[in-house]
């Protein structure tokens, strides 16, 4: 069954989920669709983009990020709130392949029209988002959903694109992995407006919930970016402590508002989507050139008759001169 | 004038895809629930490791699937495939209701393969309800992973 363009978007802007569901996909794959249809279609989208609410949800892998999402949902459901979740888990290195299984912890939700979950892989991209997750997030805010919620993949300590598409960015984190010296580390223990300690039916909890708030309550120590990290306690599994962290979340995009940084993420989220966009084509075509075209460099890089610094700024030369 | 814009849109597509990373494309995607009220989700597993080891996009719905919860999450991730696994005896009550919700819906076109403890007249039974494939016990996983990326194509051309 084929749509023409307008028709897609007529119907989604109506609430068809199967048209929704092929508009996304769409959008998700945009080399598969001749660019004037692509840009045409994200046009009318972006028209009518730049009022939702984005949400990040980070952390390592286990720590209860969707389980702790689906009750957040709930809560924002509650509340009469349309609410989209994009959930990226990693994609094989070697085949391709993924295996997503975020969505068992929100199937709760699956039978609800007010909410949309879309799983997508990363797909070859670093930093704990996929390939596609920016321009879903662009999609989704311009049909009209309230809420975005984003999941990123399991994350390490450098994986932080999350915070360069998020309003309200929640590092997740569980007693009994490591003392506070990780917590001192660069990278994802810095991007969080609200940080969590989830599973805190576990006794330790109160142990990594008071090294937080000697890293991020002392009026020593001064934010980046002049809000105050949160840092709230919840089991997710028994649903406790979500409330308060939804009003957290709250409190944070009034906060977004009221000193204009809510549009500032916005401007911020498109420009990164376009240089991800931007080094991901170059990337591609920087392997694609030296495995097919420039076969004597790569021998002569192979063999080790010329080193990887001096190869990689003939390279650059002879990409820039095309 | 026509037949040069033609052109020019003709090779801004062919640059845009030779530039394209491969990572971009879009790849076959499954679902592989357990339907009903069923625990045994070894073989499931199995499967849908198999189906990301061959390059497949598997979502993974978890167990005890209401008819409704598998072919929604079907709807919203724009699956190819629905891979349901049974072993509980149920299949002739629930896998029905799964090809019918998909047709109510609009979905029909997402092929449903079912695999499990499916004694063979049920399986005849269930493809001539429409169910594509049945996988019964033993089915080499090469096999699966073949007829899911036939069936995957055959959804995609349509």
């Amino acid at each position: 069954m084929r749509m023409s363009p307008e028709e897609l978007l007529k119907r989604s802007f109506e609430g068809d989920l199967i048209a929704l569901s092929r508009l996304l996909t769409l959008i998700e794959f945009p080399a598969e669709t001749d660019p004037e249809i692509f840009s045409f279609i994200m046009r009318e989208l972006m028209k009518r983009s730049g009022n939702a609410h984005v949400i990040g949800v980070t952390g390592n892998p286990g720590v209860g990020k969707s389980t702790l999402i689906s009750k957040i949902i709930s809560i924002y459901r509650e509340k009469g709130s349309r609410v989209a979740v994009v959930s990226v888990d990693p994609s094989s290195p070697f085949s391709k392949g993924s295996f997503m299984g975020n969505r068992i912890r929100m199937q709760q939700h699956s039978q609800d029209p007010g909410v949309f979950i879309r799983s997508t892989a990363t797909r070859g991209a670093k930093g704990g988002l996929g390939i596609g997750t920016t321009l879903l997030i662009e999609a989704f805010d311009g049909l009209g959903f309230d809420k975005i919620i984003i999941e990123s993949v399991g994350a390490g300590q450098i994986d932080v694109d999350i915070q360069n598409v998020s309003h309200t960015t929640i590092n997740v984190l569980i007693p009994g992995a490591g003392d506070e010296i990780q917590l001192l580390k660069a990278g994802l223990m810095e991007i969080g407006d609200i940080y969590v300690v989830n599973k805190s039916d576990k006794p330790e909890a109160e142990i990594i919930y008071k090294q937080l708030q000697e890293l991020f309550e002392s009026e020593k120590i001064e934010s980046r970016t002049g809000w105050r990290p949160r840092i709230y306690k919840t089991s997710a599994v028994m649903g406790w402590g979500v409330d308060e962290l939804t009003s957290g979340i709250e409190d944070h995009k009034r906060y977004l508002f009221e000193n204009g940084g809510f549009k500032e993420i916005i401007r911020r989220r498109r420009v990164y989507s376009t240089k991800q966009y931007v080094k991901y084509i170059i990337e591609n075509y920087i392997e694609r050139y030296l495995d097919r075209v420039d076969k004597d460099l790569l021998e002569k890089i192979s063999k080790g008759s010329i080193d990887p610094f001096t190869a990689s700024l003939e390279l650059v030369k002879k990409l820039i001169t095309k | 004038m026509y037949i040069q814009e033609q052109k020019d849109v003709e090779t801004r597509i062919s640059l845009e895809k030779e530039v394209v990373a491969e990572e971009m494309r879009r790849r076959y995607k499954v679902i592989v629930a357990k339907l009903g009220l069923d625990g045994h989700d070894r073989g499931a597993k199995v499967v849908a490791r198999a189906l990301r080891d061959a390059g497949f996009e598997v979502v993974y719905t978890g167990i005890r699937q209401t008819p409704e919860m598998v072919v929604n999450t079907a709807i919203q991730e724009d699956a190819d495939v629905i891979g349901i696994s049974l072993l509980s005896g149920a299949h002739m009550a629930l896998v029905p209701m799964v090809l019918k919700l998909l047709r109510e819906k609009g979905a029909g076109d997402i092929k449903v393969v079912v695999g499990g403890t499916i004694p063979p007249d049920d399986a005849e039974k269930l493809k001539e309800m429409g169910v594509a494939e049945v996988f019964p016990p033993d089915t080499p996983l090469s096999y699966i992973i073949k007829r899911v990326r036939e069936l995957a194509e055959e959804r995609r051309r349509s």
